[in-house]
């Protein structure tokens, strides 16, 4: 047993793993449409390959990456597609976003998959194959993983390759069943990120309240030399940078990532999903997810990227009494859904329909008495109260000299607030704010450049205007220009062959 | 006294050798106010404020010419951010000017364009790009909104689109719960 | 199926600042129950008297600002003031002293300048203040501890009568005196040494006959308070720390003149500020390391007008004094963000 490095603050929450984690995972149904949006990840949105009534195959890339970070999308079955246009997406804002909708037609009809011996493979070549497979962060984030797989640049070794199984939010258990079902094909998943990265040590990290994940993870890394380090359950340990401090001491620098420190860490699933694009040929076209709160059997589904929400809800039984709001993700960071239509996405872990037993009661907000409960909690080691002075008075420098951006909106200080503020929404207006900021000022600098760019030009056809007609002076003289114009005749001689070929400056 | 009166005169001397050694060897090149003023300035170009552009705005503000509140792109919180930093007091838009409006692009209706080039002689950023007798289109990403395209436009086909709201540009809302608590 | 859209975190702890107010009050029973038995009916009077008044002038002022009053009366803010001034009050304080001191806290120092967590100065110690400047005769009026059952002690009807109804003709004379720091005071003043002064017979164990009791009581609540996390730990450390520190240099220095550093935290309002005054967090600084310099500079200020000052007992200005410092401390006691290299 290696020593731990406690990160500061952090929470004991509510627990309810049991309600799901007692089943296997259960095959999804095969919905009559997906809906697959094109953006499921951090970086640009994918560039639709298909058209209307095309049809596709099972595995078939229907999205490109669009540039460096971006992410490839695929067909999850076969079918035809019906509309590539703005349909509602899971996120904050309920809005739509680019999809793929595709009719399916139930007969699974794969595209040829191409296993691939990852040992025989250049890295380059590797890397390229995840990367077509469409391998994201399956943890929330989306971040591509051929990205973080690659290296290139950096002068030293990775000391540690990190799998990340603390699943530290209440309610959701995909990682979990996943880890007590298929530890070998995520220890294999594993193997091949350890191949590219060639990591002095890879330890994986779960929250010691999932004893049988970590016999069954144990039991798989017999032999590889990976190690299972069992960490205490304590909210937020799954969040990247505290569980990296937990494990290895080693604290990420306020603006940097892991990798900065020697570090890189993956979500258990992410592995298990790079098993099946090398060892199996298939890309990302499913994730398990976590049913749960007020359906009647809660459990675990592996569901097709694109099934609506509402298909999982029906085949978990339906809702219970009284559901409020239906989140996406853990009851401490996701986000409520406006509507169960939005379709199940890669970063999709969890869905909870929550009820009044599962929330907290709406309760009035009372001024901040700055009793530094939040304090005590904010694993960043922030002051969480003078960040929300300053948002909450619009003073966005000063928040973000607070290290407003070392916020991992992570919850513990609005779950401990006895004044009951919102306050990382004030986090998020402030980031948000700030942001758009930035961005206008980036466009008014890009106009004011094109401005002046104009300014110049105008300038200069003018003076070339003027150039011609000069030239044409000598020929035809005009006295009475040139005694109006004093400046014009000294001039007159030496500039204009020069401006005639062309402004010196332009 | 005569004392006191060398020392108060050493004294004076030596302070003013040194902020004369201050301010040629810190001397600050340009005029860099106008630099700041210009910076807070949306870069619209629109010329609502009565000037030729965002520049020759900023330069009358700093030589005390025009008022800070003549910028409608801006918008209040322009008018904030210039108060500030010309340490002077806020004040509402002036009216005369214009009023806040949200961020538009112009858009070029193409069915009816009939190709004349004035309104790329008209967009002070060149988002507008075509030639004579063609038709003619707005570069989206380009357009400051400023609306001077609208004016030359003989067949009236430009017209300015708000920005949809989409999933890229959406933020969080200042809480609403202490808003009304607060009132 | 559409549904309700809050942002996360969507489950909270169940804490509430009314429950928050309520455990310091809890906090308080053990050393009123002793200040009750050493002082009689006064102090539950003007414990109940501050507590009306409170709630009424908290009512009136959240109307006239347009505040739910169901939701701030609950939020047992006004009930902590007025206990908290009332326990500093003379047991058989006038009616009106109690009156003038709870609208100064609740009006003044609370509420123009924003009403709960916008106080820059904590409010009791305001209108303690306040109080002090104004009657320094009626505050220093206080009992000769007895308790209730001596021959001494006042009944219940007798004590409403002094405090509603003037002295009239009890002998109110007879039954105050100087409190043990006015006695110290006094008699150095007179060039008696600290240790023939201790045998006065106001004198107990340690600190006040009597009062030593009240101060265990107090720190008993206090104790709890640090231990539930409704009281920051730091800041009665840093103010014990800090006054034990100049007690002790100063005793040290010269034992006939300054007196032992147990009788200075176990005298007065020391441990009662240490743990409910000081502690307060709106008016406190907020940071860990803040909290220890705050409570270090209530402590040293504390000994220093104890000693060198113009009152007996310095906590009330001590804290005053460094609430005014708190904003800047947190200024410079920010803890270093994770990730942040050690400056």
């Amino acid at each position: 047993m290696s020593a731990l490095f406690p990160f500061h603050g952090g929470l004991k929450t509510v627990r309810h793993k049991t309600e799901s984690n007692q089943t296997p995972i259960q095959a999804g149904i095969l919905p009559p449409r997906l809906t697959v949006p094109l953006r499921q990840h951090i970086g640009a949105i994918a560039k639709p390959l298909v058209q209307p009534g095309d049809r596709v195959l099972k595995g078939q890339m229907i999205g490109q990456p669009d540039g460096y970070i971006s992410a490839a999308i695929h067909a999850p079955t076969s079918g035809v597609v019906s509309a590539v246009d703005q349909q509602p997406v899971p996120h904050p804002s309920g809005l739509s976003d680019l999809c793929v909708t595709i009719e399916t037609d139930g007969e699974e009809r794969w595209i040829d998959r191409e296993p691939v011996d990852y040992r025989r493979l250049h890295p380059s070549e590797l890397r390229q194959t995840i990367r077509n497979a469409g391998v994201v962060g399956l943890g929330g984030a989306g971040f591509p993983s051929a990205v973080k797989l690659n290296l290139a640049g950096r002068s030293e070794p990775l000391a540690t390759l990190m799998l990340n199984g603390a699943e530290c939010e209440p309610w959701i258990t995909c990682d979990d069943r996943l880890m007590r079902e298929r530890a070998a094909e995520v220890v294999a998943g594993l193997q091949i990120m350890a191949h590219l990265l060639e990591p002095q040590e890879v330890l994986i990290g779960i929250e010691d309240d999932k004893p049988e994940a970590i016999a069954a993870m144990t039991a798989a890394c017999a032999g590889t030399g990976y190690e299972v380090r069992p960490v205490p359950t304590r909210y937020p340990s799954g969040s990247v940078k505290q569980l990296v401090k937990l494990l290895t001491g080693k604290e990420t620098p306020v603006d940097g990532l892991p990798v900065d420190v020697g570090v890189q860490c993956f979500n258990v699933a992410t592995a298990y999903t790079v098993h099946r694009a090398i060892n199996c040929g298939e890309p990302m076209l499913s994730r398990v997810v976590t049913v749960t709160g007020q359906v009647h059997r809660p459990g675990n589904l592996e569901t097709l990227i694109g099934t609506p929400f509402a298909e999982l809800i029906k085949q978990c039984g339906g809702y219970r009494e009284n559901v409020e709001r239906l989140i996406m993700g853990g009851p401490m960071m996701g986000f409520a859904l406006h509507s169960d239509d939005a379709p199940v996405t890669k970063a999709a872990n969890c869905l909870l329909a929550a009820g009044s037993a599962e929330l907290a009661p709406e309760l009035p907000v009372l001024p901040c008495i700055r009793c530094g409960a939040c304090m005590d909690v904010c694993p960043a080691n922030l002051l969480p109260q003078q960040l929300y002075w300053h948002a909450r008075a619009k003073e966005f420098d000063q928040a973000r000299d607070c290290h407003l951006f070392s916020c991992i909106e992570c919850g513990c200080c609005s779950h401990v607030c006895p004044s009951h503020i919102p306050l990382v929404q004030y986090y998020r207006y402030a980031k948000n704010e700030i942001w758009a900021k930035e961005k206008e000022k980036q466009r008014a600098e890009q106009a004011r450049q094109r401005h002046q760019a104009r300014m110049e030009r105008l300038e200069r056809e003018k003076q070339e205007r003027e150039a011609k007609l000069r030239q044409k002076a000598p020929v035809r003289p005009e006295p009475a220009v040139a005694s109006t114009n004093p400046h014009s005749d000294p001039l007159t001689p030496a500039p204009s062959p020069a401006k005639g070929e062309g402004h010196p400056e332009g | 006294m005569i004392i006191a009166v060398m020392a108060l005169g050493l004294l004076a001397g030596a302070s003013g050798l040194l902020l004369g050694f201050a301010a040629i060897r810190f001397e600050v090149e340009g005029d860099p106010i106008v630099e700041q003023i210009d910076a807070v300035l949306p870069q619209t170009q629109c010329g609502q404020c009565g000037y030729a552009g965002c520049r020759p705005y900023a330069e009358a503000i700093a030589a005390g010419e025009a008022d800070i509140n003549l910028c409608p792109p801006g918008g209040q919180n322009g008018i904030a951010a210039l108060a500030e930093l010309l340490g002077r007091d806020p004040k509402p838009l002036d009216p005369a000017s214009g009023v806040e409006k949200p961020k538009m692009a112009a858009v070029i209706d193409e069915q009816n364009c009939i190709g004349c080039t004035l309104c790329i002689q008209a967009c002070p950023v060149d988002a507008i790009v075509g030639a004579a007798k063609h038709m003619h289109t707005v570069i989206a990403r380009e357009c400051t909104g400023c609306e001077l395209c609208l004016a030359p436009c003989p067949v009236d086909c430009i017209h300015m689109i708000p920005f949809a709201p989409s999933i890229t540009t959406w933020k969080w809302t200042y809480p609403a719960v202490e808003v009304k608590a607060a009132a | 199926m559409r549904f309700k859209t809050v942002t996360s975190p969507h489950i909270l702890q169940h804490t509430s600042v009314g429950q928050v107010m309520r455990r310091v009050l809890y906090a308080m029973i053990p050393g009123i129950a002793a200040l009750v038995w050493f002082f009689g009916w006064g102090v539950l009077i003007n414990l109940a008297l501050a507590t009306a008044v409170a709630l009424g002038a908290e009512a009136v002022m959240l109307s006239i600002r347009g505040k739910p009053l169901a939701l701030h009366l609950g939020d047992y803010s006004a009930v902590v003031t007025a206990w908290l001034l009332a326990v500093a009050l003379p047991p058989l304080a006038p009616w009106w002293l109690t009156v003038i001191g709870v609208l100064a806290a609740i009006v003044v120092a609370k509420h123009l300048y924003g009403g709960l967590g916008y106080n820059p100065f904590n409010p009791a110690m305001i209108g303690y203040v306040a109080l002090l400047i104004s009657f320094p005769r009626e505050m220093s009026a206080w009992l000769i501890p007895h308790g209730m059952g001596q021959s001494h002690a006042l009944g219940l009807l007798d004590t409403l009568q002094i405090i509603f109804g003037g002295v009239g003709s009890l002998p109110i004379d007879a039954l105050t005196g100087a409190t043990p720091l006015d006695v110290l005071r006094t008699k150095l003043g007179l060039g008696q040494t600290v240790a023939e002064i201790r045998n006065s017979p106001v004198f107990g164990i340690v600190a006040g006959q009597g009062w030593e009791w009240v101060t265990a009581g107090f720190l008993a609540g206090g104790l709890w308070l640090v231990y539930t996390r409704t009281a920051a730990w730091q800041i009665p450390a840093g103010l014990l720390g800090g006054l034990a520190v100049m007690a002790t240099v100063f005793y040290l220095i010269d034992p006939q003149h300054y007196a032992p550093p147990w009788f200075h935290l176990w005298s007065g309002a020391v441990i009662f500020g240490a743990f409910f005054i000081a502690t307060d967090p709106v008016t406190a600084s907020t940071t860990p390391r803040g909290r220890l310099i705050y409570g270090a500079g209530v402590g040293i200020l504390i000994y220093v007008i104890r000693g060198f000052g113009g009152y007996p007992d310095g906590v009330a200005f001590a804290v005053l004094l460094m609430n005014i410092a708190a904003p800047t401390i947190d200024l410079y006691t920010r803890p270093r963000v994770f990730g942040e290299k050690p400056s």
